[in-house]
């Protein structure tokens, strides 16, 4: 099978075309940038609290934000439905000023607090147990307190009630995403003393705090600088490694590519207003390494075919490596997003960022190493003999790819 | 040509067979679950999967520079007692600066002494130097406070250690924060009871006996400072109480007491949970060392008939008369004390006190059910994706298609083998590099498949246009691989915890694919092709 039989495709007579569309994209993400929802930066480097809960039920966000703003936090945001509405998970996000930085977490504790009060049936929860919230050994020493399996204070019933424990802690967050439907469902997890004594005396509160994250403006600040770093770093580290392999045109190319891979993501994540995090970072940089792949390899043929024809026009012997090289920039690029298309579909809601990221970075990167860093080269020739010097585009010393 | 091929079938078993002894070592069985339970004992599993906590404290060293240098006023202005000279105050007069001391109000004919005591006692921590009047600052060397702040540090992680040893969390990695100075990465995976832990860590537990000064006690600070006409003496400090300090049914109040404790949070040898013996309630019961204890004994002999404060982290937690001598232990009760908090108090107690207070500047919990989420949609995103190529690579390629995915099976191998045999965590960022791993791992058969295509429309034959292709694509698979390791390595050094996890996964997952998709596929073709009549065609 094949997708491409040796296409002939006048790529450099679209140049303006490509252009026009690189332009509508950088500049768009850029305006939106500047403009319209600026950087949404995640809490890693903004600072802030979130706090993400599932519920039962599926939550009302009137509900949540009145419960919060009665026990005082007025400017929290409630993100409703977060990820698939089937799942029924809210995310409760505090900016840094409702939280100092002496008492990060007080906002964390007030959420939850006022979510248990929210949905305490009744003041009769008071003192029972709440098996959606529990930690697996606070249950075990209930147990061993209750003693509802009359075993006595010994090592043995110890062990038997933490077994016990263990195996509900399970069965709530291996198997059913941290929230119990209702405590019969126990029934076969746990003994049948033990059951009814949790029927009397436990309830559902019917939400489980599923995550918790608290930043500091101060470690905000550093990771914000780390990740600006490193995302020139490795710029910088590619455009010395095809200067190295090839010539610093080639690299000036590769990188100007790159850049503007590396604006359209940033911009594609301004203009859906999806929040950049440290994992973001992670993934534009990964594109950043892997952007090049295609490039190098149009690159090489531009190289290989400069030393076999010197007499060709470049933008023919351009088009002809591009075309040469077509099956495989495509196919190997299809592969890859083949698997980054089921991180974004399957991945869950943790990843969404870094595999959109992925998604979108992995067709502008194909797309601009046929339609930027290729077309560079001979706009680059163009105006070296504009002013008199001929071309200079240098060959490769020996055939590759 | 046939025993080549045999040796390098057998180097690759030998590859398959150790990687996979690195997955599972020698399960327990070859059921599901055991397997299952082999992987998970051998891959270490990030917070981020396994569920727990990851904290970044800031430790605030100076209080600890500033504790310092409250003893060294207080042996200053007895050192000057000493030696008869009197009037001169000893102070810190700029409450941002811990390291600064100040000593004023010299009489003129004392200068020379005070210079000398001053010179020859302190002059190798602190560098002394005269002021205007008859005054002398003292302010601490540099080296003398970076390491006492050094120190601070490894004390409060040491005690970190403890205190989470004793929690039982298993596998806590509790270490100095490079990003930041003076900041401790805590780590606690699996750790379930996430509001105890918090405030195991960050009690500072500092247990300190206190004289009280005056008798009676204020209900709130502004009366206090009212009384004391606005501003507290440089010698003393205002607490504030819990409620039941003084006696039962007493309210919260502030107390003046003298700052220089009679002995200090590093004095308590030992403290265990215990009953008041008239009224039953919990109590701390805790011990002095011998030197303290002594010393104790004779303060108390000398003032009775004087109020002692005890005071834990900063609140006055028992107000006594003190009516006769006391030897080496006491006990802290009163203020509603739980049993739990009994516990947890005397285990603190035991462990020492933090050397300074504890912020906290980042806080990171994941729990455990989300955890268990991301491991399965983690590994089903992994096996969709795996299949999607796998079934991409069979229909393009046809039997080459079959030489591609055993290649991509056998890195999938061993990247989860070298997870197990280095200890290296995989978390769920890693997950994701193992996925984009497969996606770029097989793009190396492809540079390598479609140029041995070219090859053979140029109309070479089947092993010549093998040959070919394995050795054309060879540079361009070594150039895509350094620009992403390069990449990866960037990720490494910059990032830190699920995003290092990240770049790990992905650079090994690119270096086996070095192996696999080069000398596997190699190995594969060759094996296929010497089966073959020369010129005879291969499916590609």
């Amino acid at each position: 099978m094949e997708l491409f039989h040796e296409p002939k495709i006048d790529w450099l007579g679209k140049k303006w075309y490509f252009l026009g569309f690189s332009l509508i994209f950088s500049v768009s993400g850029l305006l939106s940038i500047f403009f319209w929802h600026h950087l949404p930066l995640d809490v890693d480097f903004r600072g802030g609290t979130v706090v993400r809960v599932k519920f039962a039920a599926k939550p009302d966000a009137d509900h949540i934000r009145s419960a919060i703003e009665t026990a005082g936090l007025k400017d929290a945001r409630i993100q409703q439905p977060y990820g698939p509405p089937a799942n029924n998970e809210v995310l409760i996000t505090l900016s840094l000023t409702a939280t100092s930085e002496a008492a990060l977490d007080q906002g964390r504790a007030t959420i939850v607090s006022a979510l248990s009060q929210h949905y305490a049936p009744g003041a009769q929860s008071q003192d029972k147990l709440d098996l959606d919230n529990v930690s697996g050994s606070a249950l075990a020493s209930w147990l061993q307190q209750n003693d509802p399996e009359h075993l006595g204070n010994t090592a043995d019933a110890q062990t038997r009630y933490q077994t016990q424990a263990d195996a509900l802690v399970h069965f709530r967050d291996a198997d059913h995403s941290g929230i119990i439907d209702s405590i019969d469902n126990l029934r076969g997890t746990v003994d049948p003393a033990v059951l009814t004594a949790l029927q009397q005396n436990a309830w559902l509160s019917g939400f489980s705090v599923r995550s918790v994250e608290i930043v500091g403006a101060q470690v905000g600040k550093v990771l914000q600088h780390q990740a600006e770093l490193a995302t020139l770093y490795s710029l910088a580290g590619m455009l010395v490694y095809l200067w190295f392999r090839f010539e610093l045109i080639y690299g000036v190319a590769a990188v100007v590519a790159c850049f503007h891979d590396t604006i359209i993501t940033v911009g594609a994540f301004s203009l859906t207003n999806q929040e950049i995090s440290l994992t973001v970072i992670a993934a534009i940089l990964t594109l950043v390494g892997y952007s090049m792949n295609d490039t190098i390899v149009v690159f090489d043929r531009i190289r290989e075919n400069l030393r076999l024809s010197r007499r060709e026009p470049l933008a023919d012997l351009v088009n002809r490596s591009i075309n040469q090289t077509l099956s495989r920039t495509v196919l190997t690029s299809g592969l890859t997003f083949l698997t980054v298309l089921s991180l974004f579909v399957f991945g869950g809601e943790v990843l969404r960022g870094f595999s959109f990221a992925l998604v979108v970075g992995i067709l502008i990167g194909t797309y601009s190493s046929i339609a930027v860093a290729a077309p560079m080269l001979v706009a680059y020739q163009d105006w070296r003999s504009g002013r008199g010097k001929g071309a200079t585009l240098p060959a490769a010393k020996k055939a590759r790819v | 040509m046939k025993t080549n091929i045999k040796t390098r079938l057998l180097i690759i078993i030998a590859v398959l067979v150790i990687f996979v002894f690195g997955i599972f070592r020698i399960p327990h069985g070859l059921s599901g679950s055991a397997l299952k339970q082999a992987i998970l004992e051998n891959i270490h599993l990030g917070l981020d999967l396994k569920g727990g906590m990851h904290l970044i404290l800031q430790v605030k060293v100076d209080e600890a520079i500033s504790a310092e240098t409250d003893t060294d006023v207080a042996s200053i202005q007895s050192d000057l007692q000493k030696n008869g000279i009197a009037g001169a105050t000893v102070s810190k007069p700029d409450p941002s600066r811990a390291d600064f001391i100040q000593v004023s109000n010299v009489p003129a004919s004392h200068a020379s002494d005070v210079r000398s005591i001053l010179e020859s006692s302190y002059s190798s921590r602190f560098d002394v130097s005269p002021g205007v009047g008859n005054s002398w600052t003292l302010t601490m060397k540099p080296t003398v406070e970076s390491d006492a702040k050094q120190r601070a540090l490894d004390q409060a992680i040491e005690v970190i250690q403890s205190r989470t040893n004793t929690l039982g969390v298993s596998e806590p990695i509790i270490e100095p924060y490079q990003l930041g100075s003076y900041q401790i990465l805590v780590e606690l995976p699996g750790v379930d009871d996430l509001g105890r832990v918090k405030d195991v860590i960050q009690s500072t537990a500092r247990l300190e006996a206190h004289e009280v000064i005056g008798d009676q006690p204020w209900p709130d600070q502004q009366a206090a400072l009212q009384a004391l006409g606005g501003a507290v003496p440089p010698d003393a400090e205002l607490v504030q109480s819990v409620p039941g300090a003084a006696n039962e049914g007493s309210t919260t109040a502030w107390y003046e007491l003298k700052k220089i404790p009679i002995w200090g949070g590093t004095d308590v040898r030992d403290a265990q949970p215990g009953h008041n013996p008239n009224t039953g309630e919990p109590e701390v019961d805790f011990y002095l060392t011998t030197a303290a204890g002594s010393k104790f004994s004779t303060w108390t002999g000398a003032n009775i008939g004087k109020y002692m404060a005890i005071v834990l982290d900063n609140r006055v937690q028992e107000v006594a008369v003190i009516k006769g001598q006391i030897g080496d232990q006491g006990n802290i009760s009163g203020g509603g004390i739980s049993e739990q908090r009994v516990k947890d108090l005397s285990m603190l107690l035991r462990t020492g006190a933090l050397p300074a207070s504890i912020d906290f500047m980042q806080e990171t919990t994941v729990g455990p059910s989300l955890g268990a989420d991301s491991i399965h949609q983690g590994v089903v995103a992994s096996i969709v994706g795996m299949l999607a190529v796998m079934i991409f690579m069979l229909i393009y390629y046809k039997g080459a298609g079959i030489n591609a995915d055993l290649a991509l099976f056998l890195n999938l191998v061993i990247l989860l083998g070298f997870l197990g045999f280095s200890g290296a965590t995989l978390t769920l960022p890693g997950i994701a590099g193992v996925i984009l791993t497969i996606g770029m791992g097989v793009d190396s058969n492809v540079l390598i498949f479609e140029r041995i295509r070219e090859e053979l429309r140029a109309g070479k034959s089947p092993s010549a246009s093998v040959d070919q292709g394995f050795g054309h694509a060879w540079t361009t698979i070594v150039d895509t691989h350094v620009t992403t390791i390069v990449s990866a390595a960037i990720l490494f050094i910059f990032g830190t915890g699920p995003v290092k996890g990240f770049a790990v996964t992905l650079t090994f997952g690119l270096l086996a694919n070095l192996f696999t998709a080069v000398f596997v596929s190699r190995v594969i073709f060759d094996a296929h092709l010497s089966r073959k009549l020369h010129g005879e065609p291969i499916s590609i």
